[in-house]
């Protein structure tokens, strides 16, 4: 019953952190940089968990939630993180028995979709296209996933949470 | 006991269900988008949940703001001597500046009452600090500690020691979110301090530096020129400095001179700000009048007034409708 209940805190409070992360300012230098920690987040739990936990439902909430701290355009994030969410949950069961490279280059296609999604909103949104140093950030969220992966892995192993 | 097949999980093709799910949250993000791109839901809706998003905020600028306070405690003595005599140095020099400008600045304020405007060079501001957290990459916007509790208000614009920083667009009760002047969505009237042009300078795509795309091809400008603000569009205040040229080229279309410039405000570096209190006054013509009609009680009375429709009368003031007329129209 208590360690149900750690577990699913455990659960809220990568999300809430995740949230955190992606308010925390770099230096200016590495702004561009920044790996996309709510979809790393989010991505972890559907391959561990899968609709058990994450639901489209809850990416979505989870989604305006983000949407509501970065101020950007309500719904935004909501409509990138359910279509990760889908597409992890579908291929699910494929993708959890890959090996580590393979995942993080499955984890980089991802992203980079979740970019154009984002890159398709603005447009219509009427936002200016922004700079080819952009589109960096998906490639160092992929080169950062095996480590958040093995790392969350570990906790959770550690900590015998579910 | 034979294992069940995992229907929720299908190894190859997923159920029809997930798939209409899928579309079914589309929908709702994209209604959410065009309604809030049409309404600006997210503002106020980030206003009535600002009891919840603001105290995120700080814990997300508590790192950024610990290392700030590392960097004081940590800095050895050395440093903040060098510091602090350069900031005597500085306060001296503007001081003597200031008592030359004191009697320059009384004579402008006399010539100017003669002349009949109202232009002052005292200014209204509130310091604010900025709080360290990320908008979004390639964003150009930044948090402030004042909000709507501290009598800030959209349109304000927002400065520092050097020149302009941006405007707020948006206000929180504790915080505010300003536009940075090289957001691509920004435009700024300025005029160029040299030559008296008046130009408009746009924010530009990748950051750094402002845009002056359409100069006229004869006009006289340097690198190295001055802009200040000009004052036209009722926004920002006149005379201050926003940056300075570095290129001037023709522009792509070959029908205007296009020119780059560095902001001289110090856009990432800045923790204290100030916010302007008066807004510059609105260039134009002044805005017109209350539409006066004509005077209810001047109308011939209808012969019933029972069928007649109903018109709103003031009956506790007194009526003063000949006034009302020739306040409502120009004098020509």
């Amino acid at each position: 019953m208590s360690r149900q209940r750690l577990s699913f805190w455990w659960f809220v409070g990568t999300l809430l952190v995740s949230l955190l992360l992606m308010l925390v300012p770099l230096p200016h230098v590495l702004e561009a940089f920044k790996p996309y920690w709510p979809a790393l987040v989010l991505l972890y739990w559907a391959l561990e968990s899968g609709d058990q936990r994450i639901t489209l439902g809850l990416a979505f909430i989870f989604g305006v939630c983000a949407d509501l701290l970065t101020g950007v355009l309500l719904g935004e994030q909501a409509l990138r993180l359910c279509v990760l969410a889908f597409i992890a949950l579908r291929f699910r069961s494929r993708l959890r028995f890959f090996p580590m490279w393979q995942q993080t280059l499955a984890v980089l296609a991802l992203l980079l979709n979740d970019r154009f999604l984002q890159l398709v909103v603005r447009a219509f949104a009427g936002e200016s296209t922004p700079p080819a140093l952009w589109w960096m950030s998906p490639f160092i969220s992929a080169a950062l996933w095996p480590f958040l992966f093995l790392l969350l892995d570990d906790l959770r192993m550690r900590l015998r949470l579910q | 006991m034979p294992l069940a097949r995992e229907e929720s999980s299908p190894l190859f093709a997923g159920t029809a269900a997930g798939t209409l799910r899928l579309i079914f949250y589309l929908a709702l993000a994209m209604v959410l988008m065009v309604l809030d791109h049409r309404n600006g839901w997210l503002w106020r809706l980030r206003y009535t949940t600002a009891i919840v998003v603001e105290p995120i905020y700080r814990l997300a600028s508590a790192p950024a703001d610990g290392l700030h306070a590392a960097s004081v405690a940590f800095a050895d003595r050395r440093m903040l001597t060098e510091q602090n005599q350069r900031l005597r140095e500085d306060l001296l020099l503007a001081n003597a500046k200031l008592n030359r400008m004191a009697a320059v600045a009384e004579q402008n304020q006399r010539l100017k009452e003669l002349l009949d405007t109202q232009h002052s060079l005292e200014l209204h501001v509130q310091m604010a600090r900025v709080i360290g957290i990320d908008m979004g990459a390639f964003r150009h916007r930044m948090m402030i500690n004042l909000g709507a509790r501290d009598g800030i208000r959209a349109g304000q614009p927002v400065i520092d020691a050097h020149g302009v920083m941006g405007q707020i667009i948006d206000v929180l009760p504790n915080s505010a979110t300003v536009m940075l002047v090289t957001d691509p969505d920004h435009a700024l009237p300025v005029v160029i301090q040299r030559t008296g042009l008046r130009t408009i300078a746009y924010g530009s795509r990748n950051g750094e530096e402002l845009t002056l795309p359409n100069i006229p091809m004869a006009a006289d400008v340097r690198a190295g020129d001055k802009l200040l603000t000009s004052g036209i569009g009722g926004r920002f205040p006149e005379g201050f400095p926003v940056g300075q040229i570095d290129t001037v080229q023709p522009a792509p279309t070959g029908m205007f001179l296009e020119a780059h410039a560095t902001p001289s405000a110090d856009l990432d570096r800045s923790d204290e700000v100030l916010v302007l209190h008066d807004l510059a006054e609105p260039a134009g013509p002044p805005p017109p009048a209350t539409p006066a009609g004509p005077p209810a009680s001047d109308a011939p009375a209808p012969p019933s007034t029972a069928s007649a429709p109903r018109v709103p009368m003031p009956t506790g003031a007194p009526l003063k409708p000949a006034s009302a007329q020739t306040t409502g129209t120009p004098p020509t």
